[in-house]
């Protein structure tokens, strides 16, 4: 910047020097914009931050920033009892879920992607109609189903078996990516021999690596945050819980300190941004298939 | 012939077989309990005695007595003409802010995109501290540069406006899409636009608009769906202000404050949880199952037109 100052204002003519100074007067107002865009989604952080490090008497004022730093209250949030359950039980969840949500989504996916059939379009449409269900709309015979059927409240099965079955987002997103895949590479590989199945698993599945990923993580990450499937089911048995569930019971064991609470709350969040920025282009890949490749 | 027909017989059998999985999914998990709550809406049930058959009294007493019912269906309303419409519009505004940001645009993203990972519990429970009336920060700061200070989700009318910045903090998913569509606008567009002479809000409303409209629609539809399913952030929100909180067995009321956080979602588990009345809560069910519909309709026809364009 000032190199080139020093050695053009000879050179420059007025219309010149006026174009210049409208794009650095953008620049100043753009970043100013994102600078206080990104105050408003990152203080929040910082606040939780702050807060779950103060002593208990702190955290009762209103006080932001700590006088001494209490590392160990995240410690302490940890060895509460139940919490290294919450943490088995939600990577149970969400690890198993998404194991079994990959392996009856994709043949699926496969089917509504390659092959032509009578009634293609009717399961699409049904695919998309149960994508958008609220899952209240059809809890109270589900939950009949497992509990007086299935003897199986106060565990976490009712909300993984399922997903054996299929999840909805998943074989929307998977369609949607496969439909991209050339026809011509499954063709080349069914004339050299190999059955559908075959070529959906040596061909098309490594192609797919980046829609499976995506795929993966959102199901993670559902499991991981879902609240409403552990209240249905879990909250008669603690041993079941998960952290999303079990980290409102937090609030009630430690009353008004928001240190702890906070602290909780950091932890149960930490994970989910570690993983993020580890698949990150994975993620947005996976969002923005879902919106715009329509 | 024959070998035509055995042709079409073995690729109807492969067909059935990759979807098999889906085909019992969908029969177990989608259409046996839609029609077992079409069956309970009918009947009284409080999941100990045999269900009776009682007819539309369930129904009536939803629409008549039930005083949740009218009081979610208007936070409904409210929600999806304010929540989402300011979603849409903060969404397109940062995605916009992205691609206009040069230096430090991967800090700028990250930054913007991470609040919608936290999860739900996680985020509403730190809103309900930021946004405490005693200790929060957010009152604190208000009061020190001598502004008003609101009760937040104490406060019946401040209630929802609250939920909505806890909803315009996690807009990273619609910032992501509407980025990637406005990256998609060709620029010879925005060149001949310029060389007519347009402004910047003209080459905004001529060429950035009518380029992503379709996106926008898909965000104001996926957005009232959304809002549909609004069922977490309000339960926490409303148990967390309200102090009673603390996990199995504590009975929570929802709608704390005064009934200004009730959504339909949690009406199904109040009556059909807390209430025993399985007969009530289907037929809130199958509201919420028609108002689902009506909009996926509209996605669905969205979408086809999109494809077909």
């Amino acid at each position: 910047m000032t190199a080139t100052a020093i050695s053009t204002p000879v050179t420059l003519t007025p219309a010149a020097r006026t174009a210049r100074r409208t794009r650095l007067l953008h620049w100043v107002g753009v970043h100013s914009l994102a600078i206080a865009a990104a105050l408003f989604f990152v203080l929040p952080f910082v606040f939780i931050f702050l807060t779950a490090l103060m002593s208990d008497q702190q955290a009762l004022t209103r006080d932001l920033w700590p006088d001494s730093w209490h590392w160990e209250n995240l410690r302490t949030v940890w060895e509460t009892p139940g919490f290294l359950t919450w943490w088995k039980n939600t990577l149970l969840y969400a690890g198993l879920g998404t194991a079994l949500t990959l392996l009856s989504s994709i043949p699926v996916a496969y089917a509504l992607a390659r092959f032509k059939f009578r009634g293609r379009n009717a399961v699409l449409m049904l695919v998309i109609a149960t994508m958008m269900l609220p899952p209240q709309v059809v809890i109270v015979p589900m939950y009949l189903f497992w509990a007086k059927q299935l003897h199986l409240s106060g565990t976490l099965w009712p909300l993984i078996i399922p997903m054996a079955f299929t999840d909805a987002f998943s074989v929307f997103l998977l369609r949607q990516f496969l439909l991209t895949i050339p026809k011509d590479y499954v063709d080349a590989a069914k004339v050299d021999g190999c059955g559908e199945f075959k070529a959906l698993v040596r061909i098309v599945l490594p192609m797919a690596k980046p829609a499976i990923a995506a795929v993966a993580l959102f199901q993670f990450f559902y499991c991981w945050n879902d609240y409403f499937g552990p209240q249905i089911y879990a909250s008669e048995n603690p041993a079941a819980w998960t952290l999303s569930y079990g980290l409102e019971s937090f609030k009630g064991a430690h009353h008004t300190n928001w240190n702890l609470t906070m602290a909780a709350t950091l932890l149960v969040m930490a994970p989910v941004i570690i993983l993020f920025f580890f698949a990150q282009k994975a993620f947005i890949e996976g969002v923005t298939l879902t919106g715009v490749k329509g | 012939m024959t070998t035509l027909r055995q042709k079409h017989r073995r690729e109807t059998a492969r067909t059935l077989a990759f979807l098999s999985p889906w085909l019992i999914g969908v029969s177990v998990f989608f259409l046996y309990p839609l029609v077992s709550t079409v069956y309970f809406s009918f009947m009284k049930y409080d999941g100990f005695t045999p269900p009776t058959w009682t007819g539309l009294r369930n129904w009536q007493y939803v629409f008549t007595d039930y005083p949740f019912f009218w009081p979610a269906l208007r936070n409904t309303l409210w929600l999806v003409v304010v929540m989402v419409t300011l979603r849409v519009l903060f969404g397109l505004g940062i995605g916009l802010l992205i691609t206009k940001v040069k230096t430090g645009a991967g800090f700028f993203r990250t930054a913007f995109y991470l609040p919608y990972l936290a999860p739900p519990v996680a985020a509403t429970m730190a809103f309900a501290f930021l946004l405490n009336p005693g200790t929060g920060p957010v009152n604190n700061i208000l009061g020190s540069i001598g502004l008003p200070q609101p009760g937040w989700f104490n406060d019946p009318s401040w209630s929802k406006p609250a939920l909505t910045m806890l909803a315009l903090w996690g807009i990273g998913d619609l910032m992501v899409i509407f980025m990637a569509s406005l990256l998609d606008v060709p620029q010879e567009q925005y060149e001949a636009a310029s060389l007519d002479g347009a402004g910047a809000w003209q080459r905004f409303r001529f060429v950035t608009l009518p380029n992503i409209s379709p996106i926008v629609l898909f965000a104001v539809v996926t957005g009232v769906i959304q809002t549909m399913q609004y069922y977490t952030q309000p339960l926490i929100a409303g148990k967390v202000a309200s102090g009673v909180i603390g996990g199995a067995g504590q009975q929570f009321e929802p709608g704390y404050p005064e009934k200004s956080t009730l959504t339909l979602p949690q009406l199904v588990y109040h009556l059909g949880f807390q209430r025993f009345d399985t007969g009530g809560a289907s037929v809130i069910a199958l509201v919420l199952f028609a108002l689902a519909m009506v909009f996926t309709g509209f996605l669905m026809r969205s979408m086809t037109e999109r494809s077909a364009a």
